[in-house]
């Protein structure tokens, strides 16, 4: 992630579902939240619509810059289920529910 | 980063209490303090709890502990330097049954005597205060409403309680694990962990769930057992309701947080003590189909996230607190079955007055010492989850 071709000032935004920006995510790495699970907790970055799907390469591209480790030792925040969202609905039918058949679908 | 040699205070567990009492003594003054965290800050109980915060209990004790934390939780942001989104939406408990009804009643009852501002509700007026619920669908029959009650981001109360100790001298070592503690003679010296070892004259066992293992390693025995407890998140919503919606009777508990998320949970009758972290279908099958009960709108809501965390469960569902009978030193901090984070203000204030002053003014520590475990209990009714 370069700055590169961003106007100085211009907020280059990390996680778009929890609103993080780049320079937020430098500064807590610098007040020493520099793991991707501590960052997680301390942003909210990987739990908002994406799960991190968008976010955490972003993310664990900083925390390489920042502190040198690599992309093994940084590792991923863990997975949490469902893989994707489902209805409440659906889940308490047991099923995918009559009037959203596509429950189950990507989004 | 070298372990100190020595440290007049270590405390074993970077959850919110451990963090909590860092700070409560290193404000007053004795900043000779350690907090020895295997993985990181929040990484268990703490950061895995629903983050309600309710004064509404059957006992006094914890009804007094309650309204005490709540007013520290008020001033906490602005005392730490640091926002710990404390919301005070309230908290609605539901009644299913005439005994529910009797049993209210009298916590209604004990809680005003206490200056709680709480009031017992017909079913007809739960509308006027979550208008999403159905009252008939839940099956309730009455229900209590504490307006003060809330909720706050357990992360950040713990960051800001460990940011602020920092800056006041306290030191903590994340990722440093505890394999050991001497106590010779009766008396804590020494805590041994995989970075080396650190005196201390005061050990703080804060470890959660873990907490029968460290006090294990000094001799000790405490009755505590690791319960798994699921919970969700759902995607965001508008601000759709403020409260916390909990029944004790369907073992459900859920919010609407900060951000508009739906977060909850829900008891499993069949649960066993153990350590199995594993999430399932059935918690949120179980969870489905109660919670679209109690709100039939939420059909459509999508489930983002769930997650297991730990209850570290006594035999009467209250904590073992203050300076262990068998072993000087050696401060128990630990048992709170569910409810730690929303007592720490007060739970941590009173063993900071201990190890400073040699007696905690604020707490009856010694009810809620690992003795009373020898005698007949008085259990706590009022646990969901």
């Amino acid at each position: 992630m370069s700055r590169e071709g961003c106007g100085d000032g211009d907020r280059v935004i990390i996680c778009r579902c929890e609103d993080v920006s780049r320079d937020e995510v430098i500064e807590a790495i610098e007040q020493g939240y520099d793991t991707i699970e501590e960052l997680k907790r301390y942003l909210r970055i990987g739990m908002g619509t994406c799960q991190g799907r968008t976010c955490q390469r972003l993310v664990t591209q900083i925390l390489r810059e920042k502190t040198g480790r690599n992309i093994e030792e940084i590792g991923t925040t863990v997975t949490r289920p469902p893989a994707n969202a489902v209805s409440l609905g659906a889940l308490a039918a047991g099923g995918p529910t009559e009037e959203g058949g596509d429950e189950y679908a990507t989004p | 980063m070298q372990l100190p040699e020595k440290a007049e205070v270590v405390i074993i567990g970077g959850g919110v209490n451990g963090a909590g009492l860092a700070y409560s003594l290193a404000n007053r003054g004795l900043s000779d303090v350690v907090i020895l965290e295997k993985n990181y800050l929040t990484c268990g109980a703490t950061g895995r709890c629903g983050a309600g915060i309710r004064q509404q209990w059957s006992t006094e004790a914890n009804t007094r502990m309650a309204i005490e934390s709540v007013k520290m939780f008020e001033g906490l942001s602005e005392e730490l330097g640091h926002d710990i989104g404390l919301r005070q939406g309230g908290y609605l408990i539901i009644g299913h049954s005439d005994a529910d009804a009797a049993q209210f009643k009298k916590n209604v009852a004990m809680q005003k005597s206490l200056g709680l501002g709480v009031s017992y509700l017909d079913p007809s007026e739960i509308n006027g205060i979550v208008p999403i619920l159905d009252a008939e669908g839940m099956g309730a029959t009455c229900a209590t409403w504490c307006p003060t009650d809330g909720h706050a981001d357990p992360f950040h109360t713990t960051f800001a309680y460990a940011k602020a100790a920092e800056r006041l001298g306290a030191r903590i070592y994340r990722r440093t694990t505890v394999t050991g503690i001497d106590a010779p003679d009766g008396a804590v010296s020494k805590v041994r962990t995989d970075r080396g070892d650190i005196k201390a004259r005061w050990v703080v066992n804060a470890a959660g769930c873990n907490s029968a293992e460290i006090a294990a390693m000094a001799g000790i025995d405490i009755p505590i057992k690791p319960y798994p407890k699921e919970i969700f998140a759902t995607e965001r919503l508008k601000p759709l309701f403020k409260p916390m919606v909990i029944s004790f009777h369907d073992g459900i508990y859920f919010s609407q947080q900060e951000h508009g998320q739906v977060v909850g949970g829900i008891s499993d009758p069949e649960a066993k003590p153990q350590w199995r972290a594993m999430p399932s279908l059935r918690f949120l099958k179980r969870m489905a189909s109660t919670l679209t009960r109690y709100v039939p709108d939420f059909r459509h809501l999508k489930v983002l996230r769930q997650w297991t965390g730990f209850y570290d469960v006594t035999p009467d569902a209250q904590p073992i607190l203050g300076e262990d009978e068998d072993v000087s030193g050696f401060m128990q901090c630990n048992g709170f079955s569910g409810h730690g984070f929303m007592i720490s203000p007060s739970v941590t204030k009173a063993l900071s007055e201990y190890i400073l002053d040699g007696r905690a003014s604020t707490l009856d520590m010694k009810a809620l010492s690992k003795k009373r475990f020898v005698g007949e209990l008085d259990r706590e009714a009022s646990v969901v989850g």
